[in-house]
C-alpha cells in the first residue's frame, strides 16, 4: 500500500498524487463502474423478486444492448465526439433504442422461456435461461462478424470492438490531478434518476403495488384480480429496459465491447444482487456500489489479478454473516 | 329473476393422482348465506379454489350469474364480483394495512365507490383505520382476518367466499367476525362460507351442505342440519 504503488500505475508522467488524491480518484472510478454494475443488478433482483428465478440471459441481454447501440452508431456513421463538445447527440437515439430492444427482448424471453414453466420444478426455468444465456452469447458472435464497419467489416467477429468515445473524456476539474470525466459524470446522471424513478414507481403505483403483492403472495395477487403473467411481463420488461441502459452507459464509459462482457459483468451485478440481499432493490444498488469500489481499491491498492478474489471473499464473508445479504432482512425478502 | 347466483355442477378436481373432488355440486341463491362444512381433508378449499378460477376443475361446470365460468382466469372472474377471502387469510406482510386494501380495490375506478367502500370497511373494523400505516405481516391473527375481509369487500363483490374464517383465532374475535358476516349479508351480500366450527356456520347461514371426502353427502335448511343426529354426530362432537 502507499504512494509508490500508485505512482508505478500512472502513466503519462502526471505530477504525483497525494494519498488522498489517489484515494479520491478511486472512489470516483469506484462508484462510476458500482451505479453500472447497480443498474444491471437491478435486473436480476426484480426479476428473482417476483418469479424467484436467476435469469442468467440477463447478462448477455445486456452484451446484445452495446451490440444494438454500436450497430446505431455505425448506421448513423457517428465518430468521436469533437474537441471542446461534451457528448455527440448521435447518444440519444441509443438512449432510447437499447432500452426498448433489451426490454422487449426480455418480455419475450419470459413468454417462451419461462412462462410455460411457472408451474414446474425450480430447476426447470434455471436450466432454461442458461439456455438463453447461451442463445444470446451466440447471437452476439454473430453480430459482431456482420460486415459493417464498427464491426471491422466482420472479420473479427469474436474480437473486442473499439465504441467511439461519443462523450468526451475531457477532464472537467481543468488542471486538477484528479480526473473527473463527462463520461462519469453521464454514468451518475442517467443512473440516478433511473433509480429513483423505479423506487417511486415500485412504492406508489398501480403497477408497482400490483408487482409487491405478486412477489409475497401470488395466489392472493390472483384473488385480488391481478393479472399475474401481466405483472410479470411488466418486470421483465422493466428490468431488460434497465440494462439496455446500462449497456450504452458501459459502453460510452468504457469505449469497447466484446461479445463475453455480458458473462464477466453480469457475474459481478449477480454478485452484487446476492451480496445487498438478492429481490431487495437497495440492496442491488448497495451491493453494485460495493463491488465498484472493491474492485477500485484491490486495483489500486494490492494487484488487479487479486481483484476477483476480493469480490468473493467479501461477497463470501457478508453471507456467513448475514445469509440474506446486507440489506435482506431474511430469507423472504422481496422486491 | 330467479336462478342461482352460483351454481357448480359434478365438478372434479385433483392434484396429480389424488381426487379431491369427486362430482360435487351446489347452489348459491342471491342474498343467501349458504355454508360448506366439513372434516379436514374433505375437499372444502379445493371447492373454493376451483371456483374462482385458482385451481383448474377437470370436468363439470361451473356458472356465475348465469354465465359459464370455469374456464375463465381468476381475475376475470374477480372482475365478475366472485371475490374469495382466502384460507390462512394470504395478506400481503410487507404491505401496509392501506395498501393491502388499495390492492383489495385493484380492478375498480370508481373512486368515489372506492372512497365509500374504504369508508365501510373502516367502520367494520375501526381497528383497520387506527392500523392503516402498519405492515400487514405486524397485525394479529385476528386483525389479519379482518383485513383479510376488509380488503375482499374493497373489490366490491356480489357473492364472496369465506374460507375458514375463525381459523386460529380467539373466540371473542370469531364472534366478532360472524358478526361482521351477518352484517354484510344485510347489506344485500351473498356468502359462501367453508368453516370447521359447524356450530357457529349452521347458525348463521340459511342453508348448508356437508362435504365428505370430495362429495355433497347431506344438504338442507341449516336448522334442518344442526338437527340431524349424523351431522351432530360428525361435526358438533355429540355422541
Ligand atoms: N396442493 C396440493 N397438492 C396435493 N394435494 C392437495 C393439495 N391441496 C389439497 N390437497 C389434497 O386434496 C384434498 C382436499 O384438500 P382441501 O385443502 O380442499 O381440504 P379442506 O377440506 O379444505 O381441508 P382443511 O379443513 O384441512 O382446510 C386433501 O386430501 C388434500 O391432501
Ligand atoms: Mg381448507
Amino acid at each position: 500500500m502507499g504512494s509508490e504503488d500508485a505512482e508505478d500505475q500512472r502513466e503519462g508522467g502526471r505530477e504525483l498524487m497525494t494519498d488522498s488524491e489517489v484515494l479520491l480518484q478511486q472512489v470516483i472510478i469506484g462508484l462510476s463502474n458500482g451505479m453500472i454494475i447497480a443498474l444491471i443488478a437491478l435486473g436480476y433482483t426484480m426479476v428473482y423478486g417476483i418469479v424467484e428465478l436467476i435469469n442468467f440471459a440477463h447478462g448477455d441481454l445486456f452484451m446484445l444492448g452495446a451490440f444494438l447501440a454500436l450497430t446505431i452508431a455505425g448506421a448513423l456513421g457517428l465518430d468521436a465526439v469533437s474537441e471542446g463538445a461534451l457528448f455527440s447527440w448521435g447518444i440519444l437515439p441509443m438512449f432510447v433504442a437499447a432500452p426498448i430492444f433489451c426490454g422487449g427482448v426480455n418480455w419475450c424471453v419470459d413468454r417462451l422461456a419461462y412462462r410455460p414453466l411457472r408451474n414446474a420444478p425450480r430447476l426447470a426455468p434455471l436450466v432454461s435461461a442458461i439456455g438463453v444465456s447461451f442463445v444470446f452469447l451466440n447471437i452476439g458472435l454473430l453480430w459482431g462478424g456482420l460486415p459493417m464497419e464498427v464491426f471491422n467489416m466482420g472479420q473479427t467477429a469474436a474480437a473486442p470492438k473499439d465504441f467511439p468515445a461519443l462523450v468526451s473524456n475531457e477532464n472537467l476539474l481543468g488542471e486538477s490531478d484528479i480526473t473527473l470525466t463527462i463520461s462519469q459524470v453521464l454514468v451518475f446522471v442517467i443512473t440516478v434518476p433511473l433509480m429513483i424513478g423505479l423506487s417511486v414507481l415500485v412504492r406508489f403505483t398501480r403497477l408497482g403495488k400490483a408487482m409487491r403483492a405478486v412477489a409475497q403472495n401470488p395466489v392472493a395477487a390472483r384473488l385480488m384480480g391481478i393479472d399475474v403473467d401481466r405483472v410479470i411481463g411488466a418486470t421483465f420488461i422493466i428490468g431488460g429496459a434497465l440494462g439496455g441502459v446500462a449497456s450504452v452507459v458501459y459502453a460510452l464509459y468504457n469505449n469497447t465491447i466484446y461479445f463475453q462482457m455480458g458473462f464477466r459483468v453480469g457475474l459481478d451485478a449477480f454478485t452484487a444482487a446476492v451480496l445487498g440481499g438478492i429481490g431487495n432493490l437497495p440492496g442491488a444498488v448497495l451491493g453494485g456500489l460495493v463491488i465498484g469500489m472493491i474492485r477500485a481499491l484491490t486495483d489500486q491498492y494490492i494487484a488487479t489479478e487479486w481483484t476477483n478474489v476480493m469480490v468473493f471473499a467479501v461477497l463470501i464473508l457478508v453471507l456467513i454473516f448475514r445469509p440474506a445479504g446486507l440489506l435482506g432482512t431474511h430469507a423472504q425478502e422481496k422486491v | 329473476m330467479g336462478g342461482p347466483l352460483l351454481k357448480a355442477e359434478a365438478i372434479r378436481a385433483g392434484y396429480g393422482p389424488i381426487e379431491a373432488l369427486k362430482g360435487l355440486s351446489l347452489s348459491v341463491a342471491p342474498g343467501e348465506i349458504v355454508t360448506l362444512i366439513g372434516a379436514n381433508g374433505a375437499g372444502k378449499s379445493s371447492t373454493l379454489l376451483c371456483i374462482s378460477g385458482i385451481h383448474p376443475i377437470r370436468s363439470g361446470a361451473i356458472h356465475f350469474d348465469g354465465e359459464r365460468i370455469d374456464k375463465l382466469p381468476a381475475h376475470d372472474i374477480v372482475k365478475r364480483g366472485l371475490v374469495q377471502v382466502p384460507e390462512g387469510r394470504r395478506i400481503f406482510p410487507r404491505l401496509t394495512v392501506l395498501e393491502n386494501l388499495q390492492l383489495g380495490a385493484y380492478l375498480r375506478k370508481d373512486l368515489d365507490g372506492i372512497k365509500n367502500d374504504f369508508e365501510r370497511v373502516f367502520a367494520l373494523f375501526p381497528i383497520l383505520a387506527e392500523r392503516r400505516a402498519q405492515a400487514g405481516g405486524t397485525l394479529s391473527g385476528g386483525e389479519q382476518q379482518m383485513l383479510a375481509i376488509g380488503r375482499a369487500v374493497m373489490s366490491k363483490p356480489r357473492l364472496l367466499l369465506m374460507d375458514e374464517p375463525s381459523m386460529g383465532i380467539a373466540p371473542v374475535l370469531t364472534a366478532k367476525i360472524f358478526d361482521t358476516i351477518r352484517e354484510l349479508n344485510q347489506q344485500g351480500l351473498t356468502i359462501l362460507l367453508v368453516e370447521q366450527n359447524a356450530h357457529l356456520a349452521l347458525q348463521l347461514a340459511q342453508r348448508a351442505y356437508v362435504l365428505e371426502t370430495g362429495q355433497i353427502v347431506l344438504e338442507g335448511p341449516a336448522q334442518e342440519l344442526l338437527a340431524d343426529p349424523r351431522v351432530r354426530k360428525s361435526y358438533l362432537g355429540e355422541e
